[in-house]
């Protein structure tokens, strides 16, 4: 038995080894004062001095984190909505629009992209910053109605009926009632929408234009030659994405083990 | 009798072609303890939710107080609900669902706390405010779905199977607690169950309910000795239901002799039903009665045996504290008012003729 | 909730223009020639038929065998990965699964990029061969190094699955199977990899999903000759701006992806219904 355990050990950390090595390599490299991928010669901050002073990233980086937001906002509100009138609704119109809701989802990404891409330029639509969030919409919305729509199903049907024979109106019910018992679905959705939007290359690649980069698209540009300055920038945005999950998955359980202790005493 | 507070007048309802109401009317008064009895799917929760607000009726009207209300969304309705599985807030604690109508209301926060901690000390909640209600017992939630009902002070409290979710005893414990919140409160309580003993021995007024059509209104003790038709005889409790013929006033005909009776107003030879409670019939030795028969079996219940005498036409079910042997010989005794005649009822389409 | 029903309708609306019309469109394009102008539509199948070339048909060759080589050795590794993840404590088990959740969620073009300082000629593998005295390799803009890039990608989408499904399996059935006289390796087989199967499928149809389509990997770690059908749909609309051969190419990759969707919901469907 034992045995069995140190082999099973060491191949889950060779599988882990495979993951994580090329990204921790990306982040040591990132310190490196040389142009060298191999040879590491002195720490510096060179690389991110770089970063900051360029102006190309640091707009690629504010397009990246506007598109992410704005996008979030708007396919949380709308997913959520379209989430809590699906249960109550005909069983045609469901059917039709949770399939159409998978379209985004199970289609390639190349496919959605240049779908977009000729719906834009046949409306003649000038391809930039407001083309990229229209498109980010598109494939966030379908990821938020899948982590909310689970939630309202399973929802007691009389809670908005309790609301509302305690005096609230529908729409005290939506907010005071409805929302707050959501509320982990509508969170799943809102950080899968964010990461959705933030890592996107393939759909922001075709659908953008006149300049207008996110981060996925400069990495791609930079890619030619190797640059250390990209190496500054994943390192960030792997901290800020790594910090985020780990602190997303820690605190509900912190905060759960606080309140039952609370409850204890 | 008090004054009406709520006339359902021709109340239907359709969902898609299924009919589930086929015209109601009904007369609840103030301070009525009354109860919507029936069978799964006789329309008794569908009424219930109609003067809830949570449904329209296809047609008729709610009037309350007189005024018709059938169109008032159940927000801005005097009545509020105790639902079936309390449906409970589940992210608030006791005293926030309590309190959740007063603040919708916007009400000063002290009355509030009042108003709370009197209705949690009516419930017998005390202490349990900043409880987690889905931490509570089944009987608990209960309390606190009556409570966050009754601190509205509603004219009138829905209560939908509210006991429905108990284990046996505590359901005993709660039949007693309503009625007494009931009495305390003074308010008019509709209370919906399948469960004829909860009805019998909590309401003021029982409405008997089949296929979307009421079948009798009347006390407990009306419903129960004198139901009008099988349906109602056959509902509440046990009972021996037999085809007759009405000969003429107080005299029926049944398992080929006549009987006296003290029910009037049939016409003459008109066929009818005759219901006979099974603690009503007494066995008595052969010779002495019209009816005969063997003994077929006997069970012992706690208080009673039931006992099954097979006759010549017929099974009959009689409860009595003597014991009898299987296959004994006996007679069949009851008296005139322990026969009640009702008229035959229309199986084809459900209701009393 | 019968007030909220209203609530859907901004959203058919938005689908039916920005996610149903653009499929309408592409395929609009892909049996048309010349461009985008509803004035004058010429319907053709040439854009099909010209797949059928061999150029072509090589590069869709290549896209599956790739496709399928990396389904199966992610299906292999990612088992393995899974099933052993499963066998710790609950507590280690969560903090094993989000420590494979990381990477999916750190962008692609990021991950694919690190690997480039890994495998290049002089990156940091070669460096190490050469100092533990072996010849250095050449593996970028290789098949090889392609793969490793689609399959550090796609192992943890085939991995979650799998061990989502291998932990819902009630323990008392393995229990049972032993208890029935089953050994080891006969319980795994026709037990717990019987009932993980929802899983595997899952898996398999996400990684090929993703394998099938790529086109970041490929041209980051094949180079800019290197083409499947993402890049070659890529040319179409990027660089040459043959926007209906492009089409056509989607349209088939669309039509691949749902018939071996279709394909693989069935077999899970038979695989349930047999049980």
């Amino acid at each position: 038995m034992r045995k069995h355990r140190i082999g099973q050990i060491l191949y889950i950390i060779v599988c882990f080894t495979f993951f994580y090595l090329p990204i921790l390599v990306t982040m040591i490299y990132s310190f490196n004062s040389s142009k060298s991928l191999t040879k590491f010669e002195s720490f510096s901050l060179r690389w991110y001095e770089n970063l900051f002073t360029s102006h190309d990233i640091m707009y690629a980086v504010w397009v990246s984190v506007s598109i992410a937001f704005l996008a979030t906002i708007v396919s949380t509100i709308l997913g959520t909505l379209t989430s809590i009138g699906l249960s109550k609704n005909r069983k045609i119109l469901k059917e039709i629009i949770i399939n159409v809701n998978n379209v985004p989802i199970m289609n390639p990404d190349i496919v959605t992209a240049i779908g977009l891409m000729i719906l834009f330029s046949s409306i003649h639509m000038e391809k930039g910053y407001l083309t990229m969030l229209l498109a980010h919409i598109v494939f966030c919305t379908p990821y938020v109605i899948t982590s909310v729509y689970p939630k309202v199903r399973g929802l007691d049907p009389n809670l908005a009926n309790a609301a509302m024979d305690l005096g609230a109106t529908p729409f005290q019910a939506l907010t005071k009632v409805i929302l707050p018992m959501l509320k982990e679905g509508i969170y799943a959705g809102v950080l899968l929408a964010f990461t959705m939007s933030f890592d996107d290359f393939v759909i922001s690649y075709f659908v953008t234009g006149n300049g207008v980069s996110n981060i996925s698209i400069i990495v791609y540009n930079m890619t030619k030659r190797t640059n250390p300055t990209i190496n500054a920038l994943s390192t960030i945005v792997i901290l800020v994405i790594a910090i985020t999950l780990i602190l997303v998955n820690v605190i509900p359980n912190v905060a759960k083990r606080r309140k039952e202790h609370k409850s204890v005493t | 009798m008090s004054d009406v507070i709520i006339e359902l007048k021709g109340l239907s309802k359709n969902f898609g072609d299924q009919q589930v109401l086929k015209g109601i009317d009904l007369n609840i008064h103030e301070n009525e303890f009354l109860t919507l009895l029936g069978p799964s799917g006789c329309g008794k929760t569908t009424t219930l939710r109609i003067i809830a607000g949570f449904e329209e009726p296809s047609a008729g009207e709610v009037l309350f107080d007189g005024v018709d209300i059938s169109k008032v969304p159940p927000y801005k309705r005097e009545v509020n609900t105790v639902f079936q599985k309390y449906s409970l807030f589940p992210f608030m604690n006791v005293y926030d669902n309590v309190a959740f109508g007063l603040k919708i209301k916007k009400m000063d926060k002290n009355l509030i706390e009042h108003k709370v901690m009197k209705t949690l000390k009516l419930v017998g909640l005390e202490g349990f405010e900043k409880r987690d209600v889905t931490k509570l017992s089944g009987g608990q939630q209960q309390r606190v779905a009556i409570a966050r009902a009754l601190v509205n002070e509603p004219k009138i409290l829905l209560l939908d199977e509210p006991l429905g979710a108990l284990d046996a005893k505590l359901r005993k414990e709660m039949q007693v607690e309503l009625k007494k919140i009931q009495q305390e409160v003074g308010i008019t309580f509709i209370f919906v169950t399948h469960d004829q003993e909860e009805a019998l021995s909590m309401s003021d007024t029982v409405v008997v309910m089949h296929e979307g059509i009421i079948q009798q209104v009347g006390t407990p003790e009306d419903i129960y000795n004198e139901p009008e038709n099988r349906f109602v005889a056959s509902f509440i409790g046990e009972s021996n239901i037999i085809e007759a013929t009405m000969i003429k006033d107080c005299l029926v005909a049944f398992d080929d002799y006549e009987f006296e009776c003290v029910d009037k107003g049939f016409k003459n030879n008109e066929a009818v039903e005759v219901v006979i409670r099974p603690e009503d019939i007494d066995i008595v030795k052969p010779k002495n009665a019209k009816l005969r028969g063997k003994v077929k079996s006997i069970i012992f219940k706690g208080v009673h045996h039931e006992i099954v005498v097979g006759t010549k036409h017929r099974d009959y079910l009689i409860h009595t504290t003597d014991y009898y042997e299987p296959g004994l010989d006996v007679g069949l005794s009851f008296g005139p008012d322990d026969i009640h005649v009702m008229y035959r009822m229309d199986w084809e389409t459900g209701g009393a003729e | 909730m019968k007030h909220y029903v209203k609530m859907v309708w901004p959203y058919v609306i938005w689908a039916a223009l920005i996610i149903v019309l653009p499929l309408l469109l592409i395929i609009l394009y892909s049996v048309t020639k010349n461009g985008n102008e509803l004035v004058n539509i010429q319907f053709t199948l040439e854009n099909f038929k010209r797949m059928t070339e061999p150029v072509y048909m090589a590069v869709f060759i290549k896209s599956f065998e790739l496709g399928i080589l990396s389904v199966v050795i992610c299906l292999i590794l990612g088992y393995l990965l899974a099933y052993f993840i499963a066998g710790f404590q609950e507590k280690v088990q969560n903090l094993l699964i989000l420590l494979v959740t990381i990477p999916m969620w750190i962008n692609t073009l990021l991950r694919t990029y690190a690997w480039i300082s890994l495998l290049s000629d002089n990156g940091l593998i070669n460096s190490f061969l050469e100092m533990i005295g072996l010849q250095p390799l050449n593996m970028m803009y290789t098949d090889f190094a392609v793969l490793i890039g689609l399959v550090s990608d796609l192992l943890p989408f085939m991995v979650i699955p799998i061990h989502t499904s291998l932990c819902k399996i009630d323990q008392s059935l393995i229990e049972a199977s032993m208890d029935l006289g089953a050994n080891r390796f006969q319980t795994f087989w026709r037990v717990t990899f019987k009932l993980s199967i929802p899983g595997v499928l899952n898996g398999v149809i996400m990684t090929f999903l993703l394998s099938i389509s790529t086109f970041v990997i490929p041209k980051l770690l094949g180079g800019g000759q290197y083409t499947l059908i993402g890049n070659l749909i890529e040319n179409q609309f990027i660089s040459i701006g043959d926007w209906n051969f492009g089409s056509a190419i989607s349209v088939i990759l669309a039509i691949i992806i749902l018939v071996s969707i279709t394909l693989m919901k069935r077999i899970d469907k038979d695989e349930i219904e047999e049980e």
